[in-house]
């Protein structure tokens, strides 16, 4: 769907028509970049919260926290989710691990062992069969970072109860077992002598190292899927690097894929092969990470990079030149999320639908009608 | 950047600060000291822990119970704030000296309208005396902080939080004080709100030609709003310098660390090179250099003694082995903005 941008509306008005209307099998954003089979494929995922709170009405309004999100996860792939806060990263993150139920949507799994009543080990599973009975079994291939390591741990438990208490959960091993898979990845996420962490409680360690006990917690019944969302946002300087180089360390040792959930581009383009870029439920643009820096085309991407400060006093950065504040997306007009703000908005724009998301080189995807 | 001929709004001199705890007294600040000029910005960073936010609180005599001054000298305008009764201190705070809380868009109370907790303040210290001059001034605040003045009878749930954080520097801007500490008052923002705030900040504090004293983790930022710079590490300035010049040529292992293990979004992908180890326990710190445990330079004479500070112009840095200065064509070059 790589469509030219005549200037005349009417013109882009038909091929728009022409192109959404055409059943030819066009490319997708939830195809990976390579084309292999996606581990998690995501289509058209949307979440809509009732703010209405009247008991005996029906919920009158929605935020639409996610809204129509496609995308797709290759096996050992990081995709980073960038957004700024309220943007619907942490929903999609949530729905992806089945803390949250979609509204509508599909989310299909591709794990190499899921043994549902749905599908035999390796098939496709789609999410929305995942019941109550299987989740305990896909809880061990999809697992969730939190971001605050000071509120996500029980301070009354052990450095050892929390981590074991999945093995627990799952029934694996024996106690002594537990013991010694718990000390392995203890020494794996960099806390040793781990013997001397195993006894320990939250409070007697300091914000990495609890982060990386969180790491361990997540990863010590082997996922192949991980969602971490803001791993190290409430970290120092120092810690944030160990920890962000063991997240990657421990990908590419365990082949593990994440979903990177952070508000910070610089943190994204360490850890991510691909960012795909939120705002206000929707995906606006997705490419390779390095293309993206260099390349952004969304007019929103744009005003993201531009404003993150330059550790380099002789550095001009251009500022950003869109409008307004970031506002919730409660029943928003069809036309594009980002029309209020835009710096490139046409009426073009404020007549037509959310534009959707077209292939504008490889792997570069972008939702804009002016890029 | 540093022009000598201007007068100092402040001077710190050798200042330090104990806590007591129940594991015994915390080493927070320790012989810490700076001057300041006027209209000029120093930014102050650090780990969390490092002191930062401890020192910014001296300044202000706003210190916990277990809190213990063990002696310095904060002068401003040549009065030592720290020999004044609480009675005459509340004469300075605010009035000479204003500070923009952490999370300070909390801090507006909920069922007052925004504008009137302004005139409060402005009333309480005896500014305007009229409420059609304390209200004439709030609209002249708000439109320097870039509000809108019509949204000075709102409530503070009406506003966003980046709007919030405005009408908080508005508030310390309101009895045009000579200093304003501003301790990590963009961190609970989104960088495209931080972005424009800074920029606000920025121009106001010339405009006023008011000191300011920028505290933060994020080096970026730092980078973006200060004349000079210090860094602080377990308690103490262990460099301090021209923005420019500690950034082009680091002379603490510490700051170069600090500024490698930062990831940048422009230019080519650089390494992160990571800080090993943890900043020390401030009940028992190390003999020395307190950073030797982590720095990978340290001999015995750091493991001993507390560096002298090596000067470079006025540039300087409390390190036994100071980072060589690079050639000047080996400037890190500059990166390519995506258009």
């Amino acid at each position: 769907m790589c469509s030219p941008n005549p200037e005349n509306p009417e013109i882009r008005q038909i091929l728009l028509l022409m192109t959404s209307t055409m059943q030819t099998p066009v490319a997708t954003p939830n195809q990976t970049h390579a084309g292999q089979d996606a581990l998690v494929a995501v289509s058209g995922l949307t979440k809509r919260f009732p703010v209405s709170k009247n008991l005996f009405r029906q919920p009158s309004s929605f935020i639409h926290a996610v809204d129509d999100v496609s995308f797709a996860l290759a096996p050992g792939e990081s995709l980073g989710l960038v957004g700024e806060s309220g943007c619907g990263k942490t929903t999609v993150g949530k729905l992806l691990v089945k803390l949250l139920e979609p509204t509508s949507g599909q989310i299909r799994f591709r794990f190499p062992s899921l043994d549902t009543t749905a599908g035999g080990s390796g098939d496709p599973v789609d999410a929305s069969e995942i019941r109550s009975a299987d989740l305990r079994a896909f809880r061990r291939q999809a697992q969730m970072i939190f971001q605050d390591p000071y509120e996500s741990m029980n301070p009354r438990r052990t450095i050892y109860d929390t981590i074991a208490e999945p093995l627990a959960v799952q029934g694996i091993g024996s106690l002594m077992d537990r013991v010694d898979r718990v000390t392995e990845i203890l020494t794996q996420v960099g806390l040793t002598p781990a013997s001397s962490f195993l006894f320990r409680h939250p409070h007697e360690l300091s914000g990495g190292q609890r982060q990386r006990v969180a790491i361990a917690r997540a990863l010590v019944i082997g996922p192949s899927f991980v969602v971490a969302d803001e791993p190290t946002s409430m970290l120092d300087v120092s810690s944030r690097t160990g920890i962000m180089s063991l997240m990657q360390d421990l990908a590419q040792q365990l082949g593990i894929s994440y979903l990177y959930i952070t508000h910070d581009l610089a943190v994204a383009r360490y850890m991510c092969h691909r960012i795909a870029v939120m705002y206000l439920g929707k995906i606006v643009e997705m490419a390779e990470t390095e293309e993206l820096l260099r390349n952004p085309l969304h007019p929103y991407t744009r005003a993201l990079l531009s404003a993150v400060p330059v550790p380099d006093p002789a550095y001009r950065r251009d500022h950003p030149d869109i409008r307004g504040d970031l506002t919730l997306p409660i029943d928003p007009p069809a036309r594009c999320r980002f029309y209020d703000r835009c710096p490139v908005a046409t009426d073009f724009c404020e007549g037509n639908p959310h534009p959707p998301m077209e292939e504008q080189s490889p792997g570069h995807w972008v939702a804009c009608y002016e890029a | 950047m540093t022009t000598s001929t201007n007068a100092l709004v402040l001077e710190v001199i050798d200042l330090s600060l104990r806590y007591q705890t129940r594991q015994g007294e915390v080493q927070a600040v320790e012989g810490v000291s700076f001057n300041l000029e006027q209209g000029q910005s120093l930014g102050l960073v650090g780990e969390s822990g490092c002191g930062k936010t401890s020192v910014a609180n001296c300044l202000m005599r706003l210190l916990p119970e277990n809190a213990r001054l063990a002696g310095g000298q904060v002068r401003l305008g040549g009065t030592d704030l720290l020999s004044l009764s609480d009675e005459e201190m509340r004469g300075y705070r605010w009035r000479r000296i204003a500070m923009v809380f952490q999370a300070a868009m909390n801090s507006l109370d909920p069922v007052h309208r925004v504008g009137h907790q302004i005139i409060e303040a402005i009333e309480a210290h005896g500014m305007e005396t009229t409420m059609a001059d304390a209200r004439e001034r709030v609209a002249r605040l708000f439109r320097m902080v870039g509000l809108d003045p019509q949204l000075m009878d709102r409530y503070p749930h009406e506003f966003s939080g980046g709007m919030r954080q405005r009408a908080v520097i508005a508030m310390a801007l309101s009895c045009d004080p000579d200093l304003i500490i501003a301790d990590e008052p963009t961190t609970a923002l989104d960088v495209i709100v931080q972005d424009r705030i800074l920029r606000e900040l920025k121009v106001v504090q010339q405009e006023l030609r008011m000191g300011m004293i920028y505290i933060s983790h994020d080096i970026g930022v730092v980078a973006e709003v200060t004349d000079r710079i210090g860094v602080m590490y377990a308690g103490r300035l262990v460099e301090l310098g021209d923005t420019a010049d500690v950034f082009r040529s680091p002379m603490h292992p510490y700051t170069a660390a600090l500024m490698s293990s930062f990831p940048s979004v422009h230019g080519e992908r650089l390494p992160l090179v990571g800080l090993a180890g943890e900043p020390p326990n401030l009940i028992d710190p190390p003999a020395g250099c307190p950073f030797h445990p982590r720095c990978q330079y340290a001999d015995e004479i750091c493991r001993t003694e507390f560096p002298d500070r090596s000067m470079r112009g006025d540039h300087w840095a409390a390190c036994w082995h100071p980072l060589e200065a690079p050639p000047l064509s080996e400037n890190r070059q500059k990166q390519d903005l995506p258009d």
